[in-house]
């Protein structure tokens, strides 16, 4: 639906930033704001107005900046989150004082945990009453300050333009992450001569750049050399320093196996003979058993989150760890590494490969090929039709639909690692998802920001019912912005991660997570959008295409089987290879290979296996 | 963070931006981080803009180096030495007022002496004390002091600074405050 309300008021006859170079002029600082914006190549911003913004939003007009209004600044904040994902760039959120800002906060928090160069830009009441609890003032400095990479609050105007630019600096640079900048509503309306500078930042106690010394990379040579059983570790480090390239060459080279932390995926190609895929909680047997046997573990990128190791006294306790990484505050942290490499994964991907004999790794990887054999999760890609429909299935089939090139954006849950475990994503940057803070709500606005970001990439969000309908009033921001993503909702009318867990580990009892959901169909044409619906696997195909083929947002409400769990799983603090397998019944598929004997942590889990038996409906 | 079982005391010192909040974001790390801190203090230096914080952290080595980086990573933090090991000074400053009047007055400006402590200031029924030093000094300073009856006491936080030219020089790791002038100019 074409939005009638798209589009408002005259541009202003305000000076174009773009002609502001060399001119010296008298600006307010609204006006500041968006020349500082304009001048840092920001071309949408996602908001909310509001009386401490208002301001700000009266001089935009006269800016060529797009602005995408959203229903609620969450949204704004993972829209911005999404766009810097997606582009590689930085997103911008806005948002009024007191309540506007608090609703960034879960936002800034997950771009904070994820590492997203993000600057959220907040108005606050005038500086003349701060600190009197005025109307909608809230400390929002105060507030973000350790879930942010930095703060700035501005009272006056000269210091605007200095402020924004020190906040993209800081967004981007090092290790990136969410700067806020609190802009006092009586700085905004102040006037002061104003050029852009383009001088260097000088920030003198910032230093992010980190350079380790070649003693270091020749040891580190040394032990990849000696490793009989090395694995790599790809972490989202590989997509931020843009190191894939480097990566596959160093594979080539060393015939080394990868695996990959939820947020590293795509960095390393899915489809290449030596990825293992994810790890972890939820990664493969074969990878997680791999990483309990290596001599030699190569963490690239990654910060050894208790996700990815499982119980840290048991874990991979035959390796020799080399950690490349760029925070010196993650060496060690969690996992105690035999030689921490600081630096730029891209940098120290350079200095090593010149040192790196070509090799090969046959008997280690014809190894992990063996363990590959006795899972069988993989084997629900093959896995007859036998008319319910599974969440894996859905997955593989908008893989295969898709020809694997969607650029996807799940939210948080059972949804989320299925799409882990069976979407192959080839490329960086085209799997967007909420790891370190598990963020619900995450996916659909997210899938928004990277929409502005990549307008020619198809768009799939894979969300959970119970995590859509946190976010669902952005469907609206879809109609009126014109936004067009596929969004495929996982629907098994459960909180179904938590349900998971009640299962396993809470004596099956399921308190508070079966979910009732709206029609998701007429939810859907309730804005002007399109809505499908799916129940059986015959009929996801003509779906996707169909959803493909509208040029308006559609929700296909695929209702999957709803007691169906996510596996293998490591429970919290376990060991890492001391899995919750997929039970497989006795004979439900004769050429399965047979489960090994039932670890300890297998015991308490019932037979139940939906994938074999026809649907509960609850 | 668990400490582990080497956890000792450890003095840091960080040279800060003098500005709004900056207090508030180093001890924020602290807690949120969970180290352990016994002592921090923070005053001006000889350079405008400059700060310097001594923290007393109670932390294994392993943590100490992560607390050093994280500090680091605070963007108005200008730099950060773990000076535990290394030839240096650590003073406290107390004040004690103590419930004397005439009668005892000499005896404890006796000890006073003893402990090289001052007395700053004399009333009729009170009398207080000023001394520096370490810790050590001061706990016992005030266990003699007791007896005669302590209506108020005030200490400040530890302070350290290394001995020589500069401390650290022999490791290599000297790390002046990055031209603090340039920080003034901006």
């Amino acid at each position: 639906m074409a939005s009638p309300m798209k589009s408002m008021t005259e541009p202003r006859a305000t000076p174009m930033a773009t002609d502001t170079e060399s001119r010296v002029e008298t600006l307010t600082g609204s006006q500041i704001i968006w020349d500082t914006l304009v001048h840092q190549g920001v071309s949408v911003v996602f908001g909310y107005p509001g009386g401490a913004i208002m301001p700000a939003y009266d001089a935009m007009p006269g800016y060529p900046i797009r602005h995408v209004l959203v229903r609620h600044e969450q949204g704004a904040a993972h829209m911005a989150d999404g766009y810097a994902r997606a582009s590689g760039g930085v997103g911008v959120c806005i948002a009024t004082s007191g309540p506007g800002a608090t609703n960034l906060v879960t936002g800034i928090a997950n771009a904070m945990m994820d590492s997203i160069p993000m600057v959220c830009i907040t108005g606050q009441v005038s500086s003349t009453v701060i600190g009197s609890d005025a109307f909608q003032e809230v400390d929002f400095t105060g507030v973000t300050l350790p879930i942010t990479k930095h703060n700035i609050l501005v009272t006056r105007t000269q210091d605007i333009m200095p402020a924004i630019r020190q906040a993209f600096y800081i967004a981007s640079s090092g290790r990136p992450g969410p700067v806020v900048v609190d802009i006092t509503k009586d700085a905004q309306q102040g006037s002061c001569e104003h050029r852009y500078d383009t001088s260097p930042i000088r920030l003198p106690g910032y230093r992010p750049e980190h350079h380790p010394v070649p003693a270091e990379i020749a040891e580190a040579a040394a032990l990849i050399a000696a490793a009989k059983r090395p694995i790599i570790f790809c972490g989202h480090g590989i997509i931020e320093a843009n190191a894939t390239g480097l990566l596959l060459e160093f594979v080539q080279k060393t015939s080394f196996p990868v695996a990959l932390t939820l947020l590293g995926l795509g960095g390393f190609p899915a489809t290449h003979p030596l990825s293992l895929g994810m790890m972890g909680m939820h990664g493969e047997a074969w990878v997680n058993t791999a990483i309990q046997e290596a001599d030699l573990i190569i963490a690239m990128g990654m910060r050894f989150d208790d996700r990815v190791t499982g119980n840290l006294k048991t874990y991979a306790q035959n390796a020799k760890k080399i950690h490349i990484e760029l925070d010196p505050a993650e060496i060690n942290k969690n996992v105690k590494v035999d030689l921490p490499l600081v630096g730029d994964v891209r940098e120290i991907l350079r200095m090593l490969l010149p040192q790196v004999a070509k090799r090969n790794c046959d008997v280690w990887n014809s190894h992990i090929t063996e363990l590959k054999g006795d899972s069988a999760v993989r084997e629900i890609q093959s896995l007859p039709d036998n008319g319910s429909l599974f969440a894996a299935h859905v997955i593989h089939d908008l893989w295969r639909y898709t020809q694997g090139k969607a650029l996807v954006v799940t939210d948080v849950g059972q949804h989320q690692m299925w799409e882990a475990q069976y979407y192959k994503h080839d490329h960086p940057r085209k799997l967007l998802t909420s790891g370190g803070a598990g963020t619900m709500g995450f996916a659909l606005p997210a899938a928004m920001g990277a929409r502005m970001a990549c307008p020619d990439d198809e768009i799939w969000v894979v969300v959970g019912d119970g995590g859509f309908q946190m976010t669902a009033c952005e469907l609206a921001t879809c109609a009126q912005e014109d936004i067009k993503v596929n969004i495929a909702i996982i629907n098994n009318g459960f909180l179904g991660m938590v349900r998971q867990w009640q299962q396993f580990f809470y004596g099956g009892r399921y308190v508070a997570t079966p979910i009732k959901s709206p029609d998701f169909v007429k939810l859907a044409d309730a804005h002007g959008l399109k809505g499908l619906r799916v129940t059986k696997r015959e009929e996801v195909k003509a779906a996707v295409e169909a959803a493909r083929s509208f040029k308006e947002t559609c929700i296909i409400d695929f209702r999957v089987e709803q007691e169906d769990s996510v596996y293998p799983m490591v429970p919290a603090g376990a060991d890492l290879d001391k899995m919750i397998r997929r039970p497989v019944p006795v004979g439900a598929i004769s050429e399965l290979p047979s489960e090994e004997a039932p670890g300890e942590a297998q015991k308490d889990v019932p037979p139940h296996n939906p994938i074999f038996e026809t649907g509960k409906d609850h | 963070m668990a400490q582990g079982e080497s956890s000792t005391l450890r003095h840091f010192v960080a040279y800060v931006e003098d500005q709004p909040g900056v207090l508030n974001r180093v001890t924020s790390l602290f807690r949120r981080r969970c180290y352990n801190i016994v002592s921090l203090n923070v005053g001006r230096t000889h350079e405008t803009g400059v700060s310097r914080m001594t923290f007393a952290v109670e932390a294994d080595e392993d943590t100490a180096r992560r607390i050093e980086a994280n500090l680091y990573k605070l963007v108005n933090v200008l730099s950060v030495e773990d000076i535990t090991g290394k030839p240096s000074l650590t003073r406290d400053l107390a004040l004690i007022k103590v419930n004397v009047g005439p009668d005892k007055r000499s005896e404890v400006l006796q000890l006073c002496e003893v402990f090289r402590a001052r007395a700053v200031d004399v009333d009729t029924d009170t009398l207080i004390v000023e001394i520096t030093g370490d810790q050590s000094k001061i706990d016992k300073l005030v266990a003699v002091l007791t007896p005669f009856g302590i209506a108020e006491m005030v200490q400040s936080g530890t302070v350290a600074m290394t001995r020589g030219t500069r401390g650290d020089a022999a490791n290599g790791a000297a790390q002046q405050p990055p031209s603090l002038r340039t920080i003034v100019a901006a």
